[in-house]
């Protein structure tokens, strides 16, 4: 499928990508300490003094012992999915649209994978002993419960960040040693290391690309697994509105959902601030919104099957937490969630929708807030009202929450501002295959690509 | 065949909880809902027993109180035809505990004797295990809490002083228990007499509600009450094979 990039040579690509990296203006400065001020201000400063004090610093309860610190864990995981989820299955069926964006979204799985494992240690009570939770050998001869899911999901993430690692790491080698030929002094000493004294021979391409289609085979399952793992941490208890066989599907389709929404808004950022518009082009916004659609319907679906699942096993329980999810305290944030999650996306059914860049913005940042929702009403209204009446209990967000909440997209950005300055944030050389051969005309000297 | 049976075999053994063949002592109490008056002794008792720390008006009104057995106080009826009802609860120390299963560090076990035991030095803080109890009976310390003076010199030596960031829940004294078993061996005696164990809300109780004692002695008063005819137990649909029996308060 040839894209809007036929005009560009390919010399205004490496021109283009090495550019980004190499040229820092003042407007990228100011951004960078902004996000690295708030992200120290609003999650570090908070985070310390809960530390000190005490998680009693967050507005955790009673009944709701669990609060936004675990949605915005979820949260973050879920975004990190369709990074390279995407990435991968889309390498496998050969779409050519992936290649101008997949290095950005495989980074923002790589980031929201950091920020969650995070959120871990800021969740727990006790996170200077985190490590008990990872089965090593130690001088105390105890293991990990293998039977708590809490335990397998330190497993699952552990494994799908290496993974996603290695992923995003592999792809960029002949990026790197393309910006090494085009750089001088420290920059150049550091892609020496990192592309790993590539030359582009058909030897190194070939593995490469048999590398790159097995990893991407293995993620696909990881990714899948991941949320499914994340998912078992509630549905495995027997707490009414947790309990659910649904959750596994549930939450790996809500993390996809999520993660494609939050795809579609760091494409429109990375489009205008690094003046990226012929390489992400409406075509991609187009193709994304058809996926988002299509999520977003089995999204409702799914939902639509919770709801069912706990009117029709006509216990108590179920019915008082199903009333308490739809009329109860929360009920405003539901249908918030409803309105943003399965009844706005349906604007995408227009095609004049999908290729508008700043509709497609606000509904991109409109579905993660209704996911964020999403994953605060799962905890917040499950744990308000449980079997004994007498334990019933409301538990609302501390400033101390919000303010790590806040931070955690901070936190987020400047790991994102530091990537965009590290790494090509578009593979040059997959772009260049949707290209037109190159004719005779005198060209830059070519590296990395086959001559 | 065989390799399949022993496969099976494991696995049930596996399956049980703590891993036992069978309990050395099986700890159960029966309280006699026809008995309670819901005076709340036993929950001071408790809380002067286990070092519970008082946590103030302030973190009471956020919903953090430390209690580790609770009166439960339910209303029947409307007005004129009214009932109140109290029912006692604490850690029911379940043999298929939901709360067990899911620590990821195992902080959290089924002991010999049939107790669910919280290990507070082992424990990281995940909560898990008070969203994965039925009869949320597992407190949380949000923060490191101090005795003013005098009162530091009243905690108990045989009880932890709980930090921040530690799950926490009834024992059923298990310092007392441990306490009766050394005596016991030191007696020469083989097992602990019924009566010799007493927790401190037991021991407390005016009506005498409250019975403790060891399952697995069929003359242990105990054994009598959870053998009532108005015995039930909590939440029994959901498997959670409790050893805590309540017995039906009956209307005149």
């Amino acid at each position: 499928m040839a894209t809007e990039t036929n005009n560009l040579g390919y010399t205004d690509i490496h021109d283009d990508v090495v550019r980004s990296i190499v040229k820092t203006g003042p407007k990228y400065y100011i951004a960078l300490a902004t996000a690295g001020g708030t992200t120290l201000l609003c999650f570090f400063f908070p985070w310390f003094y809960q530390l000190y004090y005490g998680i009693g610093a967050a507005g955790i309860n009673h009944p709701g012992v669990w609060g936004t610190y675990l949605a915005s864990f979820i949260f973050w995981i879920g975004l990190s999915h369709s990074g390279t989820l995407l990435s991968c299955v889309l390498h496998l069926t050969n779409s050519t649209w992936r290649k101008a964006m997949y290095r950005s979204a495989e980074a923002m799985t790589l980031f929201s994978l950091v920020v969650a494992a995070t959120y871990v240690m800021v969740h727990v009570g006790r996170p200077w002993f985190i490590h008990w939770a990872v089965p090593y050998p130690n001088q105390m001869e105890l293991w990990p419960n293998f039977r708590s899911p809490l335990m397998f999901d330190v497993m699952a993430i552990g494994t799908y960040i290496t993974g996603s690692t290695i992923f995003i790491y592999m792809g960029t080698i002949p990026d790197f040693a393309a910006v090494r030929d085009r750089t001088t002094g420290w920059r150049n000493t550091m892609y020496t290391l990192l592309s790993l004294g590539w030359r582009g021979t058909d030897k190194e391409w070939h593995r490469l690309h048999w590398a790159y289609t097995f990893l991407a085979v293995l993620i696909i399952p990881l990714a899948v697994s991941v949320h499914s793992i994340v998912s078992w941490d509630f549905a495995m208890s027997v707490v009414p509105g947790l309990h659910q066989t649904i959750f596994a599907p549930y939450f790996v389709v809500g993390a996809i959902y999520s993660g494609t929404a939050g795809i579609v808004t760091v494409m429109f950022v990375l489009r205008k601030s690094m003046g990226f518009e012929q390489y992400i082009t409406k075509l991609h916004f187009d193709n994304l919104g058809k996926l988002l659609l299509v999520l977003s319907l089995i999204w409702t679906y799914i939902n639509g099957v919770e709801l069912f699942t706990a009117w029709y096993s006509g216990t108590s329980e179920e019915y008082e937490a199903l009333g308490y999810k739809l009329f109860g305290f929360y009920a405003p944030l539901y249908w918030e969630m409803i309105l943003f999650c399965a009844v706005a996306p349906m604007l995408m059914f227009s095609t004049r929708f999908r290729t508008s860049f700043v509709p497609m913005l606000i509904l991109s940042i409109a579905i993660n807030i209704g996911m964020y929702t999403e994953r605060f009403l799962i905890i917040a209204t499950s744990l308000s009202r449980q079997y004994l009446p007498d334990a019933w209990g409301v538990y609302v967000p501390s400033l101390v929450e919000i303010s790590i909440m806040v931070g955690s997209f901070a936190l987020f950005t400047t790991l994102f501002l530091v990537f965009v300055k590290i790494f090509p944030s578009v593979s040059m050389y997959e772009v260049k295959e949707t290209m037109a051969t190159p004719t005779m005309e005198p060209l830059a000297p070519a590296t990395g690509i086959p001559a | 065949m065989s390799l399949f049976s022993r496969f099976m075999d494991s696995w049930r053994k596996y399956r049980k909880p703590g891993y036992y063949d069978e309990f050395d002592y099986h700890w159960t109490m029966a309280i006699d809902l026809d008995k309670c008056t819901g005076c709340e002794a036993c929950v001071t008792a408790c809380q002067a027993e286990n070092n519970i720390p008082v946590v103030g008006e302030k973190e009471m009104a956020r919903g953090r109180e430390m209690q580790w057995i609770r009166i439960e106080r339910y209303w029947e009826g409307e007005f004129p035809d009214i009932k109140l009802r109290f029912i006692p609860m604490m850690c029911q120390h379940c043999d298929a505990a939901p709360c067990e299963t899911v620590c990821p560090v195992g902080a959290t076990y089924h002991n010999q004797d049939g107790l669910n035991a919280q290990i507070y030095n082992r424990c990281i803080g995940t909560r898990a295990c008070a969203v994965y109890c039925p009869y949320e009976v597992r407190y949380f310390n949000y923060y490191d809490h101090h005795w003013d003076s005098p009162l530091d010199k009243q905690l108990n030596p045989d009880v932890t002083v709980r930090g921040k960031g530690v799950m926490e829940k009834c024992t059923f004294c298990i310092q007392r228990i441990r306490q009766a078993k050394d005596l016991a061996k030191d007696d020469g005696r083989r097992r602990v007499r019924d009566g010799e164990v007493q927790p401190a809300c037991v021991q407390s109780c005016p009506s005498k509600a409250l019975v403790f004692g060891d399952r697995k002695d069929p003359d242990s008063q105990v054994f009598k009450s959870m053998h009532d005819p108005r015995n039930y137990r909590v939440l029994e649909e959901l498997n959670t094979d409790s050893s805590v029996f309540y017995l039906k308060k009956v209307d005149a």
